[in-house]
């Protein structure tokens, strides 16, 4: 039985890159989502709420629910689940409004 | 090949998913020039979503059910001579363009950077927009681990990744994680279940707030869809090869845990979907994938004046023909805009569209003559009961707002509670989603009330009014960056 979702469809990617979250280093595979590279590290939020400061994260996967926001690179209010992640991205937690206004 | 406005294609196809490739394929093969849009890299839409070419999957199919539908619509689309796929177009408006052509508006790009706007002319509509998940809240719906029932099957399909697996914490101590309860209502929940328990996560229970023996009502919907069966039947056994039990006629009606999904309580439910006192049950896990069946996704159509009808659940779908013909000519649907229906009900409708289509384009009267077109309305009319069943069986009960706390978030997005919509209702008179909209600013935010309209309308039909679905009428059918509205040329078009 297939023990990761890699080994049941037999993927076969380049090597792993590396990203950041908050300065902590995270593997991603080549073809994934800042979301699931994300998820891939058992990182769950990457923004808080602008009103209760709550954690969030991916939660339509698809891009319609906008709970991804995460400020990528310095540019606020990326949806993490439709961005591809590209070896040395440096993802921040967002908070509120990502700071740096509105970009949607 | 139309490469400006003055040319137009003879059809635009907005959405590669079942339906919209059927429709292009046939269309195509009918010998019309075919603009395939989607905001996606791959044709697929979610029900094929695959995963990312990066990732070399040697056998992406090991994540899908009835594929060689699918690789054979892929394989005639990418030899199909007069399709044009455009992808990565995220559309978001269609316009009446000059001479009864239509004007559809996308952006392409990365999201949030490098955006381009793009204009695709086009004498015919084919809007193959699918749907997305309906959610009903719960407290602790908002906590980190809580993801759609659809959108763990998405991040399973394009990125192999589950939800609350990864790299044990400190906190977690010796246990490994990976356990995922599944929940809502509805089909789709026994097919993300059985992926993700193939995939490797321990799923310790399926809880569907619907009894099956529900779909019993239906004997001829179910007598005539075999197939139906079938995968029901597949998925339950591939959920009992791996240990997982299903409680119907409950639901998740609490979410615990600090940071991140810790463990669920599971109650029984009424047939109003009412908790039952003293049922309440704890499962420990480190995710949750929930959804309550799927919406339309119908605002393009809805912005061009398409008349709607409210489906058996509750939702709104486009009024369509007996050739998929929206109420505004020229303007196609096939799939689960005019109803959640599945994917092969979606290609049976982007196929007979397409015919339909190439008829009033060749200036030929309807194709109502032909075998084919016989057999396809036939299929369609067999798979569209057996979809209004489904839907009456797996409607959400008038009970389930009792899971809800005054402090539960309906609106994730403006972080709306329950409390304020029921203050909203009970106290200032709101009678519709509308209302509560303007009073609480519930659905205002970046989603437009996609994650939350259903459930408001719910909550404001409390107060006594019959409920209304939510409103889709929304200015853009995605978020458009005003430099990119700015750098449109000047419309040429009269607006609908
Ligand atoms: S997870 Fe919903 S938009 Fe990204």
């Amino acid at each position: 039985m297939a023990r990761t979702p890699a080994d049941l469809v037999g993927a076969d990617p380049d090597p792993p890159f590396e990203i950041t979250m908050d300065g902590r280093t995270v593997t991603a595979l080549p073809g994934q989502s800042v979301a699931a590279a994300l998820w891939a590290a058992g990182i769950l939020a990457w923004r808080t709420t602008r009103n209760g400061g709550r954690p969030r994260g991916a939660f339509c996967g698809i891009g319609q629910c906008y709970d991804c926001l995460a400020t990528i690179n310095g540019e606020p209010n990326r949806r993490a689940c439709l961005v591809p992640a590209r070896p040395g991205d440096a993802i921040t937690t967002q908070e509120g409004h990502g700071r740096a206004g509105l970009g949607v | 090949m139309p490469v400006s406005v003055s040319e137009p294609y003879d059809l635009a196809v907005i959405g590669a998913g079942p339906a919209g490739l059927a429709g292009a394929v046939t269309a195509a093969e009918h010998g019309l020039t075919v603009a395939l849009l989607d905001a996606s890299d791959q044709v697929g839409g979610q029900f094929y979503r695959t995963p990312d070419p990066e990732l070399r999957a040697a056998r992406p199919e090991a994540l899908h059910h009835d594929w060689a539908a699918f690789a054979d619509l892929r394989a005639r689309q990418r030899s199909g001579n007069g399709i044009t796929h455009l992808a990565g177009h995220r559309v978001w408006t269609v316009t009446r363009g000059g001479g009864g052509t239509w004007a559809v508006h996308a952006v392409t790009g990365a999201d949030g950077a490098g955006e381009r706007p793009v204009c695709v002319p086009a004498r015919a509509l084919l809007v193959a927009t699918g749907s997305y998940e309906r959610q009903l809240p719960f407290p602790g719906w908002t906590l980190p681990g809580v993801v759609g029932a659809g959108g763990a099957q998405a991040m399973l399909k394009s990125g192999l990744v589950l939800p609350g697996i990864g790299a044990p914490s400190a906190r977690a101590g010796r246990r490994a994680r990976g356990r995922i309860v599944v929940a809502g209502s509805g089909p789709l929940l026994l097919a993300v279940a059985s992926s993700l328990a193939a995939a490797g996560a321990k799923v310790p229970a399926v809880v569907e707030a619907a009894g099956y023996l529900r779909y019993a009502r239906h004997p001829r919907a179910l007598a005539t869809n075999a197939h139906k069966m079938v995968e029901a039947v597949v998925h339950g056994s591939a959920l009992l090869r791996h240990g997982v039990r299903l409680r119907a006629r409950s639901a998740v009606t609490a979410v615990h845990g600090t940071g991140r999904v810790e463990a669920v309580t599971v109650s029984r439910l009424d047939r109003d979907w009412r908790p039952v006192p003293g049922t309440d049950r704890r499962i420990a896990c480190d995710a949750l994938a929930v959804g309550h069946g799927l919406t339309p996704q119908i605002e393009l159509a809805v912005t061009l004046g398409c008349a709607t009808r409210t489906t058996a659940d509750g939702t709104s779908a486009l009024v369509l023909d007996g050739f998929q013909e929206t109420s505004v000519p020229g303007v196609w649907a096939a799939g689960e805009t005019g109803g959640v229906g599945g994917a092969r009900l979606a290609r049976v409708e982007g196929e007979l569209a397409a015919i339909a289509i190439a008829a009033r384009l060749g200036g030929r009267p309807g194709p109502a003559g032909s075998g084919r077109v016989a057999r396809l309305r036939r299929a369609r009319s067999r798979m569209r009961s057996f979809a209004d069943a489904m839907a009456a069986a797996h409607a959400p009960g008038s009970g389930w707002p009792t899971w809800l706390a005054g402090d539960t978030d309906v609106c994730r997005c403006e972080e709306v509670t329950a409390g304020t919509i029921r203050e909203a209702v009970d106290d200032l008179g709101a009678r519709d989603a509308r209302t509560v909209k303007l009073l609480t600013r519930a659905g205002m935010g970046w989603c437009q009330g996609r994650m939350c309209g259903s459930a408001v309308s719910c909550l404001a039909a409390a107060g006594g009014a019959a409920p209304a679905p939510p409103g889709e009428r929304r200015p853009f059918a995605e978020p458009v960056p005003l430099g990119v509205l700015a750098s449109l040329d000047p419309p040429d078009e009269d607006r609908p």
